[in-house]
């Protein structure tokens, strides 16, 4: 039978990468001396299930190397080795070696076995050059097979038992029919009398005499299952040569001179079945090479950034289920629509129509719900980097994560992970303190980095905290003056001095080090989040330690919406950010410098931004009495949006700009309204940098009359 | 049609044992690990059952044991997938009431020569 194993590679790729995830995290988890056996247990099943299916699946290069790991991780797992501190480094350093090799296979190239050789050599240095030797006394096929055939008497006398170890003998005599001629005997003079019959028992025994050219381990082989469950006698008792110079086999010329027709069969068979015997192993590789080179021709383009996600089979019922619910009211929607139109029809459309509507979110949210992926997948890359990162910097970290299982959009996540990457490196080198300045402080030796997740609203909000020095603010101040970024006159608050690290060319770091400072500073920190629609801040405390906090939308696939007009366009703005909306009273609005409105709101004041204004719109509202205002809210600051009206709220779902137009500023995205027009998404940030208000490298608005009376208009 | 009950944890190689055993013409159940497994084994009956030993949750051994205790599956061939370092499992197998093994890794070719021992 041929059976193209490419069919489940993908599959096994993603299952081995799955594996090494967890070896790693299993292998961080191991303390040498204090290991449970269930770590290394689950450790050895990963690496014990990669090289199964490797090997498998023809990937000798990595269950070759995977072999020597098994080999170790069984030793300790059986008590024979302990575990060492050099072992879990090795270990570590193979999960990275194979995912190289897995990765190169995945992208059909080939995989570079340097790496994987040294490593080996290494193991094989601990294994005591054992498995150097298991390897060259692997079981080889038998090329001693003579050109032959030999008749072997086989006795064959089962225990009882033998039915009950699901061995079916009569399976066994047809396979050893096929080895060449067989006769059989079967002898029932074990069959007990009628009253102590036991019918689950096997009473008989059989005698066999076998002519064939195959090995008498061929035999064996057939019995290999039932040795221990039966008296099996095989013993050579002649044969036939078909070189007549060789004579060293035992011949029993009488038993030989007794066959004489299965010599003739033989002799026929013989040369068949070795014929098909070792080409077929060739055939198997070149096949299996042969379907490489095709995948590897079909796929040429294979695009190793197309994920799967493995989704719980809960949440595809669910979806199911609501299929179902939409169908339903689809039916009876269709229903109606074939009856006469009557006032009780009408009042069953609506109420199919609000069914709908209802079926149609939940389906959405439970679509939405399928994109989520616990942050874990992010957080588990971490203890591997503090550990190696914390060795490297000397210094004694211990990782807690908290809120794994906090929920996130698959895309927000993974690019999510470099600025936390990079916010993490930054704590460790910069923020944390060595062991001794921390026994100086009064501090634990052992500093702690916490990343927690959760749930705000419709945000997730991620921390990264340290308990290290904090930021050192009178540096930052100075640095930020060297680097023109504030004059020596501003006086600053802490928070607006922390802000500033992340401007784009700030570094405080004194010498640019390996861990972080590689020149991506944190205003790309900054400016990738925001990309996301998200926000990256700052909070610290000099000797207490620095938090971190991302805030980040949960998708970015759907947006709920605020609709509003502006002459004759509809806009949405994004109703996270809305604060309020309200009439505006002209006697609080003062005009400031450069003819900008401002609106005094409470003990606030707020920037007015013109929308027609802004995107060239002709025929919109200009009296500030009779339009509305949206306030709205991004990066701290507040902002209000002159609107001619506000109409409905809804869900919208984004579509890019970019990808069907080109980049467009202040503008995030667009969305098909319910009538097929098109509508653009209001990016609140990017709309307050289009405007003008923000003065360039600083983090005020050009309004900020705070405790100050502006002039009334 | 004879029905197999196909463990083993990892999905490629279920996938693979499966595929194999449908091709050859057997109604294939997969289960991820011994404990579902045992409860399938316990719904339906099985012709025969291939396991994986190494499994989370319930290992090869104790599902071969558990099934064997079984009255439905007093007779029933129970393999093992094993690999080479594995083969002191084999005795423990045994004991348990495995009726063979197979040695991994095997190809499609490999595994329906073996298993055309016990189940045709």
């Amino acid at each position: 039978m041929s059976i193209d194993l490419s069919q489940f590679f993908d599959v096994f790729f993603e299952e081995s990468f799955e594996g090494l995830d967890a070896m790693e995290a299993e292998l961080l988890n191991l303390e040498p001396g204090k290991e449970d056996s269930e770590t290394i247990n689950t450790i050895f099943r990963a690496a014990h299930s990669i090289k199964g299916g490797s090997g498998t699946f023809g990937f000798v290069s990595v269950s070759d190397f995977t072999h020597v790991l098994e080999t170790l991780l069984d030793q300790i797992r059986d008590g024979q080795r302990t575990l060492t501190a050099e072992h879990v480094n090795l270990l570590l350093k193979s999960v990275d070696c194979v995912r190289g090799l897995l990765g190169a296979l995945q992208a059909e190239e080939e995989p570079d076995l340097s790496e994987s050789n040294e490593l080996k050599a290494r193991f094989e240095a601990i294994l005591g050059g054992e498995s150097a030797e298991e390897a060259e006394g692997e079981p080889q096929e038998d090329t001693t097979q003579a050109l032959q055939s030999t008749t072997y008497q086989i006795d064959f006398k089962p225990e009882p038992h033998l039915f009950k170890t699901g061995n079916e003998p009569l399976y066994m005599f047809s396979e050893l029919a096929e080895l060449g001629q067989l006769e059989v005997t079967a002898f029932h003079d074990g069959i007990p009398d009628f009253l102590e019959f036991d019918p689950e028992d096997c009473f008989l025994h059989w005698r066999f005499f076998l002519t064939t050219s195959k090995p008498e381990q061929a035999i064996s082989e057939i019995f290999e299952w039932v040795e221990d469950d039966a008296d099996i006698k095989i013993e050579a008792c002649g044969g036939l040569f078909e070189d007549d110079t060789n004579t060293t086999e035992e011949i029993n010329t009488s038993e030989a001179a007794d066959l004489p027709d299965s010599s003739a069969v033989a002799e026929v068979s013989a040369p068949e079945i070795k014929a098909e015997a070792s080409p077929k192993a060739d055939e198997n590789i070149a096949a299996v090479q042969k379907k490489v080179e095709s995948a590897k021709n079909t796929k040429k383009s294979a695009d190793s950034t197309a994920t799967s996600i493995r989704v719980g089979i809960d949440k595809v019922d669910s979806l199911i289920n609501m299929v179902g619910e939409l169908v339903i009211t689809q039916a009876m929607l269709s229903q109606i629509g074939d009856q006469e139109i009557t006032e009780s029809s009408i009042a069953a459309l609506q109420e199919g129509l609000t069914q709908l509507a209802h079926n149609t979110r939940d389906l959405q949210e439970n679509v939405m719900r399928i994109r989520m992926l616990p942050i874990s997948f992010v957080f588990s890359r971490f203890p591997r980097l503090v550990r190696d990162t914390s060795q490297k910097l000397n210094k004694q970290v211990e990782l807690k994560l908290v809120g794994e299982q906090t929920e996130l959009d698959k895309t927000v996540m993974e690019k999510l992970s470099d600025p936390m990457v990079h916010l993490v490196r930054n704590s460790l080198d910069h923020g944390l303190e060595t062991p001794e300045e921390r026994i100086a402080n009064g501090k634990d030796p052992v500093g702690t980095v916490t990343l927690n997740a959760f749930h705000q609203g419709g945000n997730i909000v991620i921390e990264i905290m340290d308990d290290g020095k904090g930021l050192d603010t009178e540096k930052i101040r100075s640095k930020a003056i060297t680097n023109g970024l504030i004059s020596e006159s501003d006086d600053l608050s802490v928070e607006e001095v922390n802000e500033l690290i992340f401007m784009p060319g700030f570094s405080t770091a004194d010498s640019v080090s390996d861990i972080s400072g590689r020149g991506v500073g944190m205003d790309v920190v900054r400016r990738n989040i925001q990309a996301l629609n998200g926000s990256v801040e700052v909070t610290s405390k000099q000797g207490v330690g620095s938090t971190f906090t991302i805030r980040l939308p949960l998708t970015l696939a759907i947006l709920d919406g605020q609709l509003v007009q502006v002459a004759t366009h509809t806009y949405i703005i994004p109703l996270i950010s809305i604060v309020e909306s309200l009439q505006i009273d002209i006697s609080k609005v003062s005009k400031v410098g450069k003819g900008l409105e401002v609106l005094r709101l409470r003990d606030e004041y707020i920037p007015i931004l013109r929308l027609y204004d802004i995107f060239s719109h002709q025929g919109a509202r200009e009296e500030l009495d009779k339009t509305l205002l949206v306030v709205v809210e991004s990066d701290n600051y507040k902002i209000g949006l002159l609107v001619d009206d506000l109409l409905a709220q809804q869900q919208v779902v984004i579509k890019s700009l970019e990808a069907n137009y080109q980049k467009v500023d202040g503008i995030s995205g667009a969305t098909i309204l319910g009538d097929g027009t098109v509508s653009l998404i209001i990016d609140i940030s990017g709309l307050i940098k289009l405007s003008g208000l923000r003065r360039p490298g600083s983090t005020e608005l050009l309004v900020d009359l705070k405790g100050e009376e502006a002039e009334p208009v | 049609m004879k029905k197999i009950l196909a463990v083993d944890d990892s999905a490629s190689m279920r996938q693979m044992v499966g595929f194999t055993l449908k091709k050859a013409g057997f109604d294939v159940t997969e289960a991820k690990d011994g404990s579902e497994a045992l409860n399938l084994a316990k719904q339906q009956g099985f012709d025969a059952v291939i396991s994986d030993v190494n499994m989370p949750v319930m290992d090869g051994i104790t599902l071969i044991r558990e099934l064997r205790s079984l009255p439905n599956y007093k007779f029933t061939p129970l393999l093992m997938l094993t690999t080479e370092s594995g083969l002191d499992k084999k005795s423990e197998g045994k004991a348990a009431g495995a009726t063979g093994w197979i040695v991994k890794p095997f190809n499609p070719d490999q595994l329906l020569a073996v298993l055309k021992k016990v189940i045709r």
